[in-house]
């Protein structure tokens, strides 16, 4: 997909009428990810119940790219467990790095599947990853638990 | 006019007429002739200058020397021991503050910077003033980007050591008064270090009318190749300054336990030199110079005239800096209501049209002027007012393309 195609068909409407760009009650995992190089900044929180994660939200601010890519993200993994959105998110960096290319995997995406054409933009990488990387780093661990 | 579209023609990169090349500020484009002498060197004389007692090793550095002599009067008449060949701007820096700064400033003292300073002329003075507890303060221009003289002259004291200033912003585009600076940090006894990288490719500079202690620049802004830079510094303080690196080619005798360094400028450029990318910086001088500084400032005036006067035409646009075109060096920073810097410059790429987004190397001017990142356009000489209309064109399309209804 062209870049503005890519922009018009999906990106925009995550970053302008984002649904996830809100804060959640009680999270139970808050990570803040930057890319200080773009500025795009995010701070992301989920709640779980036991292994699943009921509710996510994000705030912060940066590139459109950066925004909707959180705001899909969220999208996908809420009603998953913890470590299927892990999987996925390998699997979504694995596909923005071109090292995933196989349709099934990448439609497990589902609508962040879009964002494959990314991998052909080096200089937009970093933000299509940045909400991804930074939810898996707080389910493996990396999280401040409130 | 017309001859700025001959000189236009020596630029092979704009030959298939595809991009619009709006990021000069980062790294100009070079000419042939530039091209064509490193070339040469490698090609006809090539051997390691200063070392050899052979024609081609003495030739080679008949053309380092060369080079910089051409260096030294293009800044205004220095003597060549004052002219070292450094990567670039930022070694240039480094250089300063390592060998002059961390032995002069002690603690307690002050080094005085600006808020526009490009992180190249901040970094080193950070370091400085971290490992000897010195304070730095900075200078804040107004929102144009004026340094006013209330503000340097409540600033630069007599607890002050080292005033480092650059010639121009790189994001408001504006020229300080260094020379007023640079007079009365002498008064209160400071050293002055000037950054000149984004002022040498756009003015006649001349370091002995302005009277700075050192001027570092970068050959890639102004048509040389990258990784050739110099430091200009007085002798008198060079002369008293030790070796930033040390190693071959500037010693004098080496014992076992000691070494005696080299004269100036040798001291200073420890290795093998990049004299090849030496002798394109002298290229790229003899090059500006017959285009003249006067055809450059006039054609960079026009173009950034056409640009703020199309950007002042789209209501969602902010220009930083100055109301004034002449006040901006061919640089022009700016934010779009409502889209991100970085999406702005994708969207532009797509149509061709390079121009830089982020912070600019540049972070504290970003908060100070209240933006994370902008965007930036910056012409030289051999841009055209097609390409301005080029560019005010594909931009004006950008907020439809992210969503904002035409
Ligand atoms: C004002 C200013 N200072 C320093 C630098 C650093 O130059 P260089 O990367 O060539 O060392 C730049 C260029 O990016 C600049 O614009």
């Amino acid at each position: 997909m062209e870049l503005k195609q890519l922009y018009r068909e999906i990106v925009n409407e995550h970053n302008l009428h984002p649904v996830h760009k809100k804060t959640i009650e009680n999270p139970d995992l808050i990570l803040r990810g930057v890319n200080p190089s773009c500025g795009d900044d995010i701070t992301l929180s989920l709640k779980l119940d036991g292994d699943i994660i009921v509710d996510g939200g994000y705030e912060g601010s940066g590139c459109a790219i950066s925004q909707a890519s959180v705001d899909m993200m969220v999208d996908q993994i809420v009603g998953k467990k913890k470590d299927e959105a892990i999987k996925l998110a390998g699997t979504f960096m694995g596909m923005i790095k071109g090292e995933v290319t196989d349709e099934e995997s990448i439609e497990a995406l589902d609508e962040a599947a879009a964002l494959q054409d990314v991998a052909h933009m080096p200089a937009r990488v970093k933000c299509a990853v940045l909400g991804w990387k930074t939810m898996q780093q707080m389910l493996e661990g990396g999280a401040e638990v409130e | 006019m017309s001859t700025l579209s001959e000189f236009r023609k020596d630029f092979e990169i704009f030959d298939s007429g595809e991009y619009v090349y709006f990021d000069n500020a980062a790294t100009s484009q070079r000419p042939k002739q530039v091209m064509e002498a490193v070339s040469e060197f490698y090609r006809t004389v090539n051997a390691n200058p200063l070392r050899g007692l052979y024609d081609w090793s003495m030739e080679a550095t008949a053309r380092y020397e060369g080079a910089r002599k051409t260096v030294a009067d293009f800044i205004g008449g220095a003597s060549t021991e004052e002219i070292i060949f450094t990567r670039n701007t930022t070694e240039s820096l480094n250089l300063v503050a390592y060998s002059y700064g961390m032995a002069n400033v002690q603690e307690g003292d002050e080094i005085v910077i600006t808020v526009m300073e490009h992180h190249s002329n901040m970094l080193p003075w950070q370091m400085v003033a971290k490992k000897k507890g010195a304070k730095l303060v900075y200078l804040e221009p107004t929102m144009d980007g004026t340094l006013t003289k209330e503000e340097y002259e409540s600033k630069i004291t007599d607890k002050t050591k080292i005033v480092a200033i650059g010639h121009v912003s790189n994001v408001f585009g504006v020229t300080n008064p260094v020379k007023e600076i640079t007079a009365y940090a002498h008064s209160k006894g400071a050293v002055v270090v000037i950054d000149g990288a984004q002022s040498t490719p756009h003015m006649k500079v001349d370091v002995k009318d302005l009277d700075c202690d050192f001027f570092a620049f970068s050959g890639h802004k102004m048509l040389a190749p990258m990784g050739i830079g110099v430091l200009y510094g007085k002798r008198a303080i060079l002369d008293k300054m030790d070796p930033f690196l040390t190693g071959g080619e500037m010693i004098e005798y080496v014992t076992r336990e000691d070494a005696t360094y080299a004269e100036l400028p040798h001291k200073f450029e420890a290795g093998t030199v990049n004299a090849g990318d030496a002798v394109g910086l002298a290229e790229a001088i003899k090059y500006l110079q017959k285009v003249g500084f006067e055809a450059i400032e006039a054609q960079e005036l026009k173009l950034t005239t056409l640009l703020m006067e199309g950007l002042k035409k789209l209501p969602y646009i902010k220009v930083f800096g100055s109301e004034d075109p002449a006040k901006h060096c061919g640089i022009v920073t700016f934010v779009m209501d409502g889209v991100h810097p970085h999406d702005l410059s994708s969207v532009l790429n797509d149509d061709k049209v390079c121009v830089r987004a982020g912070h600019h190397c540049a972070q504290p001017l970003m908060q100070f002027i209240g933006a994370g990142s902008t965007a930036r356009a910056s012409v030289y000489f051999y841009n055209t007012e097609e390409e301005v209309k080029i560019f005010l064109e594909k931009l004006s399309k950008v907020r439809e393309v992210m969503g904002y209804g035409a």
